[in-house]
């Protein structure tokens, strides 16, 4: 019996719409980063400035970067200073499982952070797995390729008792960042090297699980980051070369501890310390006392108390309260305020099982209060706010359910919105969303020809409220504002297939598709009012095959991003034309003296096609990668 | 339907796709029917900033012959320059027969031909700001410092060849030098040392065009900006002030004593003079209402009077959201204004008579601002 592969795993029981990529279907992704893999979900864009070291960062159902939570291991990862997470930095070396959920997790155990964001993408990192009789083992990588790049890995799993075991993971990424683009408009036509892109970045992971014997689990983290990296810039006309450099260190600690008492009441505690650091140089500004630095440091605490108590056999209810401190310094940068913000959540939820009718219901409550050492500081703010998630299977056994959900959410102005110079704006409100989505859900799994089946379809209206952007405030000068709105239709369809076409090969396939009306409401007295917004392409989507025979797997993926705006009005001049990429991976596996060794060749952008994402910020044409690893 | 057409289908739609991508090519510009044609006067050209590393600035023509106005003429006119006009065009200047457009982040100067719009060639200077003329000569102005100066990240002033489009000499100057002017033999340049707020210069550099060296410096106020000479040996120089508490101003330096003799009351934005008249705006934010007031002033440099707090006299100018360039027609006194909207929009150009009645009005580029207008 050959074991399905399933490119995107099914959890269609799932009230929230979920998407999810795991295991074999990830390692096979021809993806570096998570940033890489998440390109593949329905209704999301990766704005991505291009090459090893380039900013990722995720964007889904256009309603903002700002908007999505990301979770490492169960606990977010924050950035009060500018509230997005570079996907680009987390390697898919040690990640065993990405979900993006849209709304939040269908669960109601969960951080009171995670009933906060929009949307989430919960990242889980590869939990130590022992057979019988094992206490050590391990994997040693080495990936290589087009970039200069160079990436060692090792990680180390040890079994220290039988209820607690350790885990380390360390890798080394290294590369100039040189790759070709060109730029052509029919006439001109030129062809240059990508410089000052080049990076060094080094990850440092440990972890401890317990399991103990009364079935509760206690996990501990310790994650270090340090990186230092050119950033290219825009290719403008004559000048294609640019010198800024940016270092980064960040450390995180976080612990998690579950525990069961009795038959009916769960709890959850979370706690993490964070602290990054930045520190950003560029020569070709020259100030008084020299190129223009800036040092940024930031601290994050973090604890969190989450509780479940089963009221009757189909009544759940739970409460969850998260703390969380943020700190910010910088150095050589005017009228900084230094701030610190100080949140305090708690949500109430509830779960309802009548059924064929699942629903899940939670309220919660923020509270911000805002000080800085210095000139004026933001306003403290508490809100309420309720998401409601209904599901429904109509027809008993068969896996084929109907879902629905409200929510409605905030997030609040960062750091830099705020405080950065004359362009921060202290007086800013938080940025709301408003999401209705209905979808439906179909999964079969038969032994027949077609082995597995699922079809998932969502249609969405989202609104985004005083939407945080650059304006000409003061005297005319930028200023952040709370003057956007933003109306959003959209779908998200995806089919996947695991049809037997060959006996002996396992093939798997998925379509995904995504349409977004993305509207600029902001002004109706505008020429851009309803135009569609910045970056986002009306029509999208992935096709991905896989097909494995014996020790062989060969992976196909294909991406298409329709044409875009770089700004939010739809003329000529700031047209973007659709670009297209396709992947392909090969990769077998065999066993060295009792030592299982894989072996993966990619060829990425096998067309070679050039194409920015953001615009003048150009991505790489054909490249290739290698990879090889021994498990021991 | 089977699966093996359902791959088959897929499969002609990633084929099919490939037809979607119809390449970015020359983006036309438009023509708009703006004014009568007046075949007398010559037409001028509208420089389109382009927001910071798009890429994105333009250049419009306002052909007077007939009336049209055309955008975004550059990149058909001359196809063959690599990623067209480039990253913030910041100025722009006409002298003899050749067009100057300031590229700041394109760290070059593109020479036109101030009637085809044909590419001459260009000066290459890093971070360059502004251009003025002197004797066949351009001169212009750059933020460019070199590392471990001495002056400490002082600019400055490059002499270009206007036949040869070398660099001749440079002349180091203040920190971050902006806008500059000639009175008689003598140039006057605004530094604003807007690289290390709040440590801004509050200096006019004076270079005497003989030596071509700096011969002092005189003190006005923080974070200079424009500046402009009258026809009475006077500059006009506006202070952005610190955005903070400082608030802009427009200050008057006497050029026989070089000393400040006067200042206007004024957050002067920017400023173009004709004849006795300085058409002056100014915004001035309020933190009551959270809204700038805007003024449209006119000072007459004869007397440095203020006469009007509005030369637009129609009401068009609550039309106008965030004003940016202004230019007076060197012929029949037209006063023009754009409006550079929120920045991300195409801007508007409008044209008001002398009497700030509005003739006509025309969506340009990103950002329009500055404005050369050719020579009869």
């Amino acid at each position: 019996m050959l074991q399905g592969v399933t490119i995107f795993s099914s959890k269609n029981n799932s009230v929230s719409p979920v998407q999810t990529l795991s295991g074999a279907a990830l390692e096979k992704m021809n993806s570096l980063s998570v940033a890489d893999a998440v390109r593949f979900f329905s209704g999301v864009q990766l704005k991505d400035y291009g090459g090893l070291g380039g900013l990722k960062t995720l964007n889904v159902r256009s309603m903002g970067t700002n908007h999505v939570g990301v979770f490492y291991d169960g606990i977010q990862l924050g950035n009060a200073q500018n509230g997005t997470v570079d996907l680009g930095r987390f390697s898919l070396d040690n990640i065993e499982q990405i979900d993006l959920y849209n709304a939040q997790k269908g669960a109601i155990l969960q951080p009171a952070k995670g009933f906060s964001a929009a949307s989430s993408i919960y990242l889980q990192s590869r939990r130590p797995a022992f057979n019988e009789g094992e206490t050590t083992h391990g994997k040693v990588a080495v990936k290589t390729g087009s970039f200069g790049m160079f990436n060692p890995s090792v990680r180390l799993e040890q079994k220290i008792t039988n209820t607690l075991s350790a885990v380390i993971s360390s890798e080394w990424l290294h590369g100039n960042g040189r790759y070709k683009f060109r730029y052509t408009n029919g006439t001109y036509d030129t062809t240059a090297v990508r410089e000052n892109a080049g990076i060094d970045a080094t990850r440092v992971e440990g972890g401890l699980y317990g399991q103990f014997k009364d079935s509760s689990s206690w996990h501990a983290k310790v994650y270090y980051y340090n990186s230092t990296r050119g950033l290219p810039g825009a290719i403008v006309s004559n000048k294609f070369y640019n010198g800024q450099h940016q270092w980064d260190r960040n450390l995180f600690v976080q612990t998690s501890y579950n525990k069961k008492f009795g038959k009916r009441y769960t709890m959850l505690l979370n706690a993490k310390y964070m602290y990054d650091y930045v520190r950003y140089l560029d020569t070709s500004i020259i100030t008084d006392y020299g190129p223009l630095m800036n040092r940024y440091r930031q601290h994050e605490y973090y604890i969190s108390s989450a509780n479940q108590y089963k009221l009757t056999s189909f009544w759940d209810v739970a409460l969850s309260a998260d703390f969380q401190l943020n700190e910010m310094t910088a150095v050589n940068l005017d009228h900084f305020a230094i701030p610190t913000r100080y949140t305090t959540l708690a949500a109430a939820a509830t779960q309802l099982h009548l059924g064929q009718v699942e629903m899940q219901a939670n309220l919660l409550a923020t509270i911000i209060n805002e000080k800085t050492k210095l000139y004026s500081s933001g306003h403290d703010y508490s809100a309420l706010r309720p998401t409601v998630l209904v599901s429904w299977q109509p027809f008993g056994q068969e896996d084929l359910k109907l879902r629905a959900f409200y929510k409605s959410i905030f997030r609040m102005p960062t750091f830099n919105d705020m405080y950065y110079s004359t362009v921060g704006n202290p007086d800013l409100k938080p940025e709301h969303t408003r999401q209705y989505n209905a979808g439906i859900g179909y999964t079969r799994n038969s032994k027949g020809f077609l082995q597995f089946f699922s079809l998932q379809t969502d249609v969405y209206y989202s609104h985004v409220k005083d939407k945080i952007v650059a304006a000409p405030g003061r005297n005319f000068q930028w200023m952040m504002q709370n003057i956007g709105g933003v109306d959003i239709y959209g779908v998200d369809a995806s089919v996947q297939l695991s049809p037997r076409l060959l006996d002996k090969v396992q093939t798997d396939f998925s379509v995904k598709y995504t349409y977004q009306k993305a509207l600029d409401v902001t002004d109706p007295q505008e020429v851009n009012y309803k135009d569609q917004i910045a970056y986002v392409p009306v029509h999208s989507g992935s096709f991905i095959a896989h097909a494995s025979w014996n020790k062989w797997d060969i992976n196909y993926s294909f991406i298409y991003v329709g044409e875009r705006y770089f700004l939010n009005t739809n003329v000529p001049l700031y047209y973007l034309e659709p670009w297209y990429t396709s992947d392909l991976s090969v990769s077998t596996s065999f066993l060295y003296k009792h030592k299982l060794i894989k072996l993966t060749g990619e060829l990425n952008n096998v067309f070679n096609q050039y194409y920015d994402v953001v615009i003048n910020y150009p991505m790489p044409g054909r490249y290739y990668r290698l990879t090889a690893s021994i498990n021991f | 339907m089977s699966c093996r057409s359902l791959l088959l289908l897929l499969s002609a739609a990633i084929v099919g796709l490939s037809a979607c991508r119809k390449g970015n090519g020359i983006i036309p510009g438009e023509e708009t029917q703006v004014g009568e044609p007046d075949t007398l006067r010559n037409g001028f050209y509208l420089l389109n900033e382009g927001n910071m590393g798009m890429n994105l600035s333009t250049l419009d023509y306002y052909d007077r012959s007939t009336g049209v106005y055309k955008s975004n003429i550059y990149s058909q006119i001359n196809p063959g320059a690599t990623k067209e006009l480039g990253d913030v065009g910041n100025d722009i200047g006409i002298y003899g027969s050749k067009l100057y457009a300031v590229i700041n982040m394109s760290d070059k100067v593109d020479v036109l031909d101030a009637h085809s719009a044909k590419r001459i060639g260009q000066i290459s200077i890093r971070n360059c700001r502004y251009v003025t003329f002197y004797k066949g000569k351009a001169y212009v102005s750059s933020y460019a410092a070199t590392i471990g100066d001495a002056s400490a990240g002082a600019g400055y002033i490059a002499e270009v060849d206007t036949a040869t489009l070398q660099i001749l000499r440079t002349v180091t100057v203040g920190r971050q030098p902006e806008e500059m002017a000639i009175v008689g033999d003598k140039l006057y340049i605004a530094n604003s040392g807007g690289y290390s707020p709040p440590r801004y210069e509050r200096t006019v550099s004076v270079v005497d065009m003989n030596t071509f060296k700096e011969i002092k410096r005189i003190d006005v106020a923080i974070n200079l900006h424009r500046l402009k000479a009258d026809k009475y040996g006077d500059v006009y120089v506006t202070s952005r002030g610190d955005y903070y508490n400082i608030h802009s101003k427009l200050y008057v330096i006497d050029t026989q004593k070089d000393i400040v003799k006067d200042s206007f009351n004024l957050a002067a934005s920017n400023l173009a003079i004709a004849g006795d008249s300085a058409y002056v705006y100014s915004a001035e934010w309020s933190y009551i209402t959270n809204k700038n007031t805007v003024s449209y002033a006119i000072i007459n440099v004869k007397d440095e009077k203020k006469v009007t707090d509005n030369f637009i006299t129609d009401g068009i100018d609550k039309e106008i959201k965030t004003p940016y360039g202004i230019a007076i027609d060197p012929e029949n006194g037209d006063i023009y204004v754009t409006d550079a909207k929120n920045y991300l929009l195409p801007g508007t150009l409008y044209c008001f008579s002398k009497a700030g009645k509005k003739r006509w009005s025309v969506t340009a580029g990103n950002i329009p601002a500055h404005f050369a207008f050719i020579p009869r």
